[in-house]
């Protein structure tokens, strides 16, 4: 049934390209030129762990699967044929199969084959001789035994226990399948991938340049000559690069909401959309030592949150409230509104939680005469400053004086790892709209990311239960509770879910910006200027 | 003056040696380093994996071995690999000179072929109306930040032109070629262009005072002859230290310019490169500064003795 149901997707799919094609008249030819925010550190998309690698590699690469990129909201629902041309689970969904592509050639002519499948996976899960400098998603595969291969043409996923997340996490920008016979610190410099481009230069804080693969198995794609990245730090040269058409984008998810009026204002015929990244701003809490190791104080600092205000100064009201999952209609996984506003501090009446949180403050002991002081930390840029300021004004309502602490980005982890804070403000990116990736990563007991070392084993149970079940209905109930236990332990306060903005020129065809993640839709292969 | 030369030359190195040892140690004092950085970035990886490539790139050896390591390399001529590229120091740093050499250059040029003339106009005219303007005209320069400066610069560019000077390798047109540094080399060199306009008009002014310039007067000759032959000759020694010390100067104005017009020279690369702590391109680039910045002063003070004869370096 499920081996039909991809059958059904990749035939859609492949007919969504077809439509692509024909119906939009696409034109061949020409550069896309898109500013870049910073310097990414490598070319490698799998020793990344921010988008910035994802945005000018991921065209260079496929996947075995990915989210289609023309419908924003990615889920399982979502998820086509890329390397492989269908894929089936075993009866006791503890196998994944996928039949791969015979017709694929790596960008050095090589042929394309399970082996690589099989070597990206051993490598990630740490099983090769080779090794990444770093592997920062390795717990994605903890589930996973074994990559196993039958022939050239077909590799199979052999599980521990049923794991329906893992084509959702196979379908992520971050999961590009690399060629056996390039060494790790090869595809750091010069990346060999099957993808619609092919590397041609990356000049660090200056360019990235990618041409068009001629020999893409996607028949007549891409449409694009090639694509080349501008690195401008600057926010404000990058967008005045934008207005006066240097640009045909500004590098996605990137203009703030004040931004996007400039832009408006300067460019009149720019398309902008604002969509939700599934970035969360959140507050981590140092739970080990005073004052935070009383839950009390933990409770009444979460009660003493005015997130509508947060969005207010920070987006003009254009942003999200939400658990741990990115918050509806984008979000797939977002607690119903009523069940959300059960948790304390989320309820509309910001005085009446504030109340509550100053008779908490006062049962440990602080009052309008005694006022706890402690210190907000947080890295050194702006998104992650300007919000712990306005945390700042707001917990003085529960009698805490706090004072800024800004830690330069280089000591922000080595600061957090040493439990060097009392609270820290911090911002959680998610690369797909999935608990598994959510949870396990930020939350479960021993993770590398789980910075306020929380732990709950209970919960843990339901973590395993929700990532085993195999019905989705059930499974998003057995989310909306461990989201909502997850807040209501003020393991990690999360104040809101963020929306940005990406704009370009009218000519620029087929961009479709994601909605609930940041890292899966670059591909580009079909994209065209219509000049 | 053979002595001399060779003692500035001992100076010199005694300078660059000095200056690799605190640049190699304050490096290291800054918390953090590039294996932070890239772990940073993913959030929290395993500490073993940290630890094998802090020891592949050497971070784990004695300080002083890791100093002697790079000085030695140095000696070579071989600058090291960058952490961040996994290229050669050498090929990184090498293509960003010329860029930043000819901003630079730029900047000076107008610097001087501005400030000069105009500190002079302002202090043959001394009290006038001009002398006013031009007054308020190098307040101004010593007052806008060139970060500032170069934004305005860019936004009216937009607003007027519908384009903007930033950077292209490709430039299409000579014009074009010209904006891209031309205009930046002018919001950084206004600063010093102001600077040197002040310098040279009190110079001036001081030495329009001199007896010898009234003898020249009264001798009959021609008020641009005065002014030019005999006042600005002796009065352009403190213009030269200036100049000489701006361009050591200039590397700061240049961060910053070179951010906002998005220049890809070695000013924008040494704070991206501090950044990624990549000490191979710090220290390197660093150490380049230095020497560029010594055998400037140094060829300031050979200028002294061939502008002015009477000064003479004794043995």
């Amino acid at each position: 049934m499920r081996s039909v149901q991809a059958l059904a997707v990749g035939v859609l799919s492949v007919l969504a390209i077809s439509d692509v094609s024909f119906a939009g008249e696409p034109k061949s030819g020409g550069i896309f030129r898109i500013y870049h925010r910073d310097s990414p550190g490598s070319a490698s998309i799998h020793e990344g762990a921010t988008y910035s690698l994802n945005v000018p590699f991921m065209p260079i690469f496929n996947n075995l699967v990915m989210f289609n990129q023309h419908i924003a909201q990615n889920s399982i629902g979502t998820i086509v044929p890329e390397l492989a041309e269908s894929w089936a689970w075993s009866g006791d969904n503890k196998t994944l199969t996928f039949k791969l592509r015979k017709d694929v050639k790596w960008h050095d002519g090589k042929p394309f084959t399970a082996a690589d499948v099989k070597c990206t996976f051993d490598m990630l899960m740490g099983k090769s001789q080779q090794k990444f400098r770093q592997n920062p998603r390795k717990s994605w595969y903890d589930q996973v035994n074994d990559v196993t291969t039958n022939g050239d043409y077909e590799a199979s996923f052999n599980l521990k226990r049923p794991q329906p997340a893992l084509l959702s996490l196979l379908a992520s920008g971050y999961t590009p399948i690399y060629p056996c016979h390039l060494s790790p610190a090869e595809m750091r410099t010069k990346p060999i991938g099957t993808g619609p481009f092919k590397f041609v230069e990356f000049k660090a804080n200056e360019s990235i340049k990618l041409t068009k693969n001629p020999d893409y198995f996607k028949k007549g794609l891409p449409y694009l000559d090639g694509i080349e990245f501008t690195i401008i730090p600057n926010r404000s040269t990058a967008i005045l690069g934008f207005v006066s058409g240097k640009f045909d984008m500004t590098f996605p998810t990137e203009v703030s909401i004040p931004l996007l009026k400039d832009v408006k204002a300067q460019a009149p015929n720019a398309v902008c959309v604002v969509e939700p990244n599934n970035v969360s701003t959140n507050i981590i809490i140092n739970s080990t030592s005073p004052p935070f190791d009383n839950i009390d104080i933990r409770r009444a600092l979460a009660l003493s949150l005015d997130r509508k205000a947060f969005i207010q100064i920070m987006f003009e009201g254009q942003g999200d409230i939400g658990g741990t999952m990115e918050p509806a209609p984008d979000g797939l996984w977002a607690m119903p509104k009523d069940m959300l506003e059960s948790i304390p501090g989320y309820g509309p009446d910001v005085e009446k939680n504030r109340e509550e949180a100053r008779k908490l403050m006062q049962k440990a002991g602080y009052g309008p005469d005694k006022h706890l002081q402690i210190k907000v930390s947080t890295r050194n840029i702006a998104v992650y400053r300007d919000p712990a300021i306005i945390l700042i004004d707001q917990i003085k309502s529960i009698y805490i004086d706090a004072e800024l602490d800004v830690v330069d980005t280089a000591q922000w982890f080595p600061k957090v790892a040493r439990k060097d804070y009392s609270l820290g403000l911090n911002l959680t990116g998610n690369a797909v709209d999935e608990p598994d990736q959510s949870f396990y990563e930020n939350y479960a007991c021993g993770s590398e990311r789980n910075y306020t070392n929380y732990c709950n084993k209970d919960i843990e149970k339901l973590f395993d239960q929700q990532s085993a079940e195999t019905d989705l209905n059930k499974r998003k109930k057995l989310v909306w509770e461990i989201d909502k236990k997850l807040q209501e332990d003020v393991a990690r306060p999360i104040i809101f879910h963020a929306r940005t903005g990406t704009c370009w020129q009218p000519y620029v065809k087929n961009v479709t910006i994601m909605s609930n993640s940041s890292y899966n839709g670059y591909r580009y292969e079909d994209v065209w200027l219509d000049k | 003056m053979f002595a001399y030369i060779v003692r500035r030359l001992f100076l010199m190195l005694l300078t660059l040696f000095g200056i690799s040892v605190i640049i190699f140690v304050l490096l290291r004092v800054v918390p953090g380093n590039i294996v932070d950085i890239l772990f940073d970035a993913a959030g929290f990886v395993d500490p073993a994996d940290k630890a094998n490539l802090e020891k592949e790139l050497g971070l784990s050896q004695p300080i002083v071995i890791q100093y002697l390591h790079w000085i030695g390399g140095l000696l070579r001529g071989d600058l090291g690999y960058s952490y961040v590229s996994e290229k050669p120091a050498l090929d990184e740093i090498l293509p960003r000179i010329p860029i930043t050499a000819r901003l630079a250059g730029l900047a000076l040029l107008f610097s001087a072929s501005i400030g000069i003339p105009l500190g002079v106009l302002s202090a043959v005219h001394q009290g006038s109306r001009l002398d006013y303007v031009l007054r308020v005209v190098s307040l101004s320069g010593l007052s806008l930040p060139s970060f500032w400066l170069g934004l305005l610069i860019l936004m009216a560019s937009v607003s007027m032109f519908g384009t903007m000077p930033i950077f292209n390798p490709n430039p299409k047109t000579w014009m074009e070629a010209f904006a891209i540094y031309a205009v930046p080399a002018m919001a950084v060199g206004f600063r010093s262009a102001a600077l040197t306009m002040r310098i040279t008009r009190s110079s001036m002014l001081e030495i329009l005072r001199q007896d010898y310039i009234r003898t020249a007067r009264a001798k009959g000759a021609s008020e641009t002859s005065v002014n030019y032959h005999h006042a600005l000759k002796n009065a352009v020694l403190p213009v030269i230290t200036v100049i000489g010390i701006e361009a050591a100067f200039l590397i700061g104005g240049l961060i910053v310019t070179e951010t906002v017009f998005n220049i890809p020279g070695i000013a924008r690369f040494l704070v991206e490169a501090l950044r990624w702590r990549d000490y191979p391109i710090v220290q390197n680039l660093v150490m380049f500064i230095a020497v560029v910045v010594v055998v400037v002063n140094f060829t300031v003070d050979m200028l002294y003795a061939a502008i002015d004869p009477r000064i003479r370096y004794g043995d």
